[in-house]
């Protein structure tokens, strides 16, 4: 129990509903999460992510297990977690009729922090997050991604240690991630901890200086983005300009990349993972154009969230659309 | 705790600025929730009105007026429930609850702003009333009973909407329920006395809590008819059994809200 960690967690249980039933959300979860770091718990819905957040932010009680937040027991001390904290849900959980100048300035008032002292940080905030010209409109007017943004102002009021952003970019465009990335890096630097969730590799690529792979309610992986992306390997994709060249491809591919390939007869193309680190575009090229495969396109790349699921708990997420799409997970 | 609970004062006063502020930038909402029992008042008033013989051949518009007031204040009941069930709805609950602030706090903060706009409320509506003939003939005293009466039923109705509200979740569940409690409405003395009901109606009707209140109202604003012969013993003293019904209610629903806040049900 050393204070350096800004999250501590042991053996983290939850459990739903009941009989057939139920659901096993956490099955011993165990985190610890160094004072000033941005950590990503990357996983597909219903792996327990948020769960365990609302357990660490003290909206949900473990059934079984430990965790500390900023030194302090969260089923003992909760009030004092919860003034060392800003939570950031999925959800842009601001009142939509009131302005975004008068949801930061009840938080603030809430936060204990009063009369000018507030409306100075409710300014700096909205500054900061790109929302003063709006700040006075109702936040029904706003976009989704400047309400996400005040969401995450709203979280920051009390310049917090400890920082849960639950999915923040779910759904978002490109700019508006951006954004939100940038100011999530600032926090960093000035010494925030952060805790994320995200279905996304890049969002974790991007953010994280370490990565939990969740799975079925337990850490299978963690380890910086480097490692995780070593370990996961590269995906060779190719395209083949007719249908009867799709099985001579998968032949070729299999010993190559040590995996089984996967084809795809409507995009005509043949993939599969692979781990060998010796492994060469030129070289599939090569293999390929030998044995007279009419190739259109060739690429090795970074495995998506799904392919990496795949290779390393041999589970699929379910969801191999590999789009941005504004999913949730069940409400916990 | 000690910590917590010195703050309960100053939090529920941000979240009932919060409330407040709500109203401001929405009155269209205020203007519409009030428009509901003046429709009620006229519509009872002038098309049932004179159809319906009160005992003694008191008139109908002056009997209905207080009943249509604690309609209204009853309404906290449906406007607690839409408010906390949206407020769930849109994570704006869970937010509160991550923040260091009193577990009161958030329920006592919304029930209060619910009285306080009600009372606001109330200005137009005894206007309407003093149009279409009602009077307060009992003196200024028992009238300022009669007043407090509603604020109270209005705070006890809003803890038990909060209560409601939260435990549904969904604005759009919570429509649909209000709509439901209009039985409530018609089950109580409001529009028509009790004495023609069949016996088992009868006392269905008047041990409805609003029924007291409804009856209370009557008689503080000196505006009472010849109850029934055999009226229960809350129609018989219904100040006091207004009273014993609010303490009961909070008893009940006070903690059951707080605690349903500080807890949220899980799965």
């Amino acid at each position: 129990m050393t204070s350096s960690y800004a999250v501590l967690s042991e053996g983290l249980e939850k459990n739903f509903g009941s009989g057939d039933h139920r659901v096993e959300a956490l099955r011993g979860l165990d985190l610890a999460v160094p004072e000033g770091t941005i950590r990503a718990l990357l996983g597909p819905n219903g792996a327990g992510k948020t769960t365990a957040l609302r357990i660490l932010t003290t909206l949900s009680r473990p059934d079984a297990g430990t965790a500390t937040v900023a030194g302090h027991d969260v089923i003992r001390e909760p009030a004092a977690v919860r003034r060392a904290i800003g939570v950031t849900g999925q959800d842009a959980a601001v009142d939509h009729d009131l302005s975004g100048r008068e949801n930061l300035s009840l938080f603030a008032k809430l936060h204990r922090l009063r009369g000018a002292a507030g409306r100075d940080r409710a300014d700096e905030l909205l500054d900061t997050f790109g929302l003063t010209d709006a700040a006075d409109r109702p936040v029904r007017t706003y976009s989704g991604g400047m309400r996400r943004r005040l969401d995450l102002a709203a979280g920051l009021i009390s310049r917090p240690r400890v920082l849960f952003l639950d999915e923040p970019t779910t759904g978002l465009d490109p700019a508006s991630r951006n954004q939100i990335w940038a100011a999530v890096r600032d926090l960093a630097a000035e010494g925030t901890t952060v805790l994320l969730t995200t279905q996304y590799l890049e969002e974790a690529d991007q953010l994280a200086d370490d990565v939990v792979l969740i799975d079925h309610g337990v850490a299978a992986h963690t380890g910086t983005p480097a490692e995780l992306k070593a370990r996961l390997g590269a995906y060779a994709e190719v395209v083949v300009a007719d249908e009867s060249a799709l099985s001579a491809a998968a032949v070729i591919l299999g010993p190559l990349t040590g995996s089984e390939p996967v084809i795809d007869h409507e995009a005509r193309t043949v993939g599969a993972a692979t781990t060998k680190a010796e492994l060469t575009l030129p070289a599939v090229v090569r293999e390929l154009d030998a044995a007279g495969v009419p190739i259109l396109d060739a690429g090795l790349r970074r495995p998506t969230l799904d392919e990496a699921f795949l290779s390393l708990t041999g589970n699929t997420t379910g969801s191999r659309t590999g789009s941005r799409t504004a999913q949730k997970e069940p409400a916990a | 705790m000690s910590s917590t609970s010195s703050t309960l004062a100053p939090d529920s006063l941000a979240l009932l600025g919060r409330q407040l502020q709500r109203a401001r930038r929405n009155p269209a909402l205020l203007v519409m929730t009030q428009a509901m029992p003046v429709m009620l008042l006229l519509f009872f008033g002038y098309v049932f009105g004179n159809s319906v013989s009160l005992p003694g051949g008191a008139d109908y518009r002056t009997y209905l007026v207080p009943g249509v007031f604690v309609i209204t204040a009853a309404g906290g009941l449906v406007t607690g429930m839409l408010q906390a069930a949206g407020d769930t709805q849109r994570g704006v609950m869970d937010r509160l609850r991550t923040l260091p602030v009193s577990r009161a706090a958030a329920p006592l903060g919304q029930a209060t702003a619910d009285v306080l706009l009600f009372a606001i409320g109330m200005i137009p509506l005894v206007a309407v009333g003093y149009a279409v003939g009602w009077r307060i003939e009992g003196g200024f005293g028992p009238a300022a009973g009669a007043f407090g009466l509603l604020l109270l039923l209005r705070f006890v109705t809003a803890w038990i909407g909060i209560l409601v509200g939260m435990k549904l979740g969904s604005e759009e569940a919570a429509g649909q329920l209000g709509s439901v409690t209009f039985i409530l409405q018609l089950l109580c003395n409001a529009y028509v006395p009790t004495a023609g009901m069949p016996g088992w109606l009868q006392a269905v009707v008047e041990w409805n809590p609003l029924s007291s209140f409804v009856t209370a109202c009557r008689d503080l604003f000196g505006n009472a008819t010849a109850g029934a012969a055999d009226a229960a013993w809350v129609i018989e003293h219904p100040v006091v059994a207004s009273l014993g019904w609010s303490v009961l209610l909070l008893a009940i629903f006070v903690p059951l809200a707080v605690r349903r806040y500080a807890r949220p049900a899980e799965g």
